[in-house]
């Protein structure tokens, strides 16, 4: 199944500059469609008052004062958001990291410093190629 | 000045000639010549005087009993000793007697404690007032720098790239793939704000911590006298329970090194749920 160029993305993270950086390297990538919040407590209500409309959430963990883990856990739990596809992009890099993402239910997990094939090539294992 | 000698000598060396109560001129220059020796004359000496007639008494009693007579005692004397002292005192004692002297080594902790105490206390306003935040107030123009920097770079990226359109296919590919690496390197602010959050936090807590201990040596201080010490709990027993991994323990920001797990790891991680 094709993925949806237009889909919306939802990019979450306290750094503005990192939120930047990911919406260019999206759009360089075609996805025109992004959303920003710059911690999991927005993310979650963007999330909610959409409806569950995104078709992608890439979050960074280490945020106030929601963190991504929490932001992971809470769009787990909610019938209307589970669907959706959670990479997490983090500098948080120890297995007990890992293993805690993976349990809370992420798609995939992406350590920073990334680049640009590392996002793609995770966002295909996740959406499907692109 | 003779009178102060003479004075000084008959406290100094007593016993020696004054068996009799009666001391010779040369007795007293003998006398007041050992004790210069023995300790400088000086009319602030607390030199102690030795009690002469109750000595003398003795020591005729033991004449007159045929005992021969000891060897000449050296002056007991007793003056303000240094803290250095006590401790060649103590060592001197250990060594001879093999046993120790509690008191003097109690004073010698306690004032190895004081001068400790003293040293954080002094610290204090330096790391207080004027290190820690000169350190975290560079370390936040660091981080705001970096910032303009990274976002005036972007912005002349974001300049090219709106620009590809009036190039060929070939040139705009090259563009997007150069304006691509440079939006990766920028990455690097990120990670860097991230590093300088730890060293602030590190600074915080140094700075906690001595706030702490001063305050705890403080109130030690004050109730030393009054309260029992607290048995502190014992390490093992405090770790002896497995600790649960919780939300906090996870957030460390960026590893160092070797501790840094890479993106291919990370992949490997996540493939073993599979």
């Amino acid at each position: 199944m094709a993925v949806d160029m237009n889909m919306n993305v939802l990019i979450v993270d306290d750094y503005k500059t990192m939120l930047r950086i990911i919406r260019n390297l999206l759009r360089q990538l075609g996805f025109e469609n992004v959303d920003e919040a710059t911690d999991g407590t927005e993310a979650l209500a963007k999330l909610k008052e959409s409806g569950g409309n995104f078709g992608l959430v890439i979050s960074d963990w280490n945020m106030e004062p929601m963190t991504g883990i929490e932001l992971l856990r809470h769009v787990r739990a909610d019938d209307k958001l589970k669907h959706i596809p959670f990479i997490m992009v983090t500098a948080e890099s120890k297995s007990e990291n890992v293993i805690a993402a993976k349990e809370a239910g992420v798609s995939n997990y992406i350590v920073k410093p990334f680049n640009a094939d590392t996002l793609k090539s995770k966002m295909v294992s996740v959406l499907g190629d692109f | 000045m003779a009178g102060r000698k003479s004075k000084t000598a008959t406290a100094g060396k007593p016993q020696r000639k004054s068996s009799s109560g009666a001391k010779t001129a040369s007795a007293k220059t003998k006398a007041a010549s050992a004790a210069r020796k023995a300790k400088p004359a000086s009319k602030t000496s607390s030199v102690k005087k030795a009690p002469v007639r109750k000595t003398a008494a003795k020591k005729t009693a033991a004449k007159k009993a045929g005992v021969k007579k000891p060897a000449a005692k050296k002056p007991v004397v007793k003056k303000a000793v240094s803290k250095k002292t006590v401790g060649k005192i103590t060592a001197v004692k250990k060594t001879r007697g093999g046993k120790l002297d509690v008191h003097a080594e109690l004073e010698r902790l306690a004032a190895y404690i004081d001068a400790a105490k003293r040293e954080i206390a002094d610290i204090r306003p330096d790391v207080k007032e004027d290190l820690l935040p000169t350190a975290t107030d560079q370390l936040d123009a660091v981080v705001e720098a970096a910032a303009d920097a990274t976002n005036a770079i972007m912005d002349s990226c974001e300049v090219v790239e709106s620009v590809m359109g009036d190039v060929s296919a070939e040139v705009s590919n090259t563009l997007m793939g150069a304006t691509t690496k440079i939006y990766e390197a920028c990455s690097f602010q990120d990670i860097t704000g991230q590093r300088i959050g730890k060293v602030v936090t590190a600074l915080k807590t140094i700075e906690k911590r001595i706030d702490t201990l001063v305050e705890t040596l403080e109130a030690d201080e004050a109730d030393s006298r009054k309260k029992p010490v607290k048995k502190p709990v014992a390490k093992s027993a405090q770790t002896d329970e497995k600790k649960e991994i919780t939300d906090e323990d996870l957030l460390e920001g960026p590893q160092l090194g070797d501790k840094a797990k890479s993106q291919a790891e990370i992949d490997d991680l996540l493939a073993s749920f599979d």
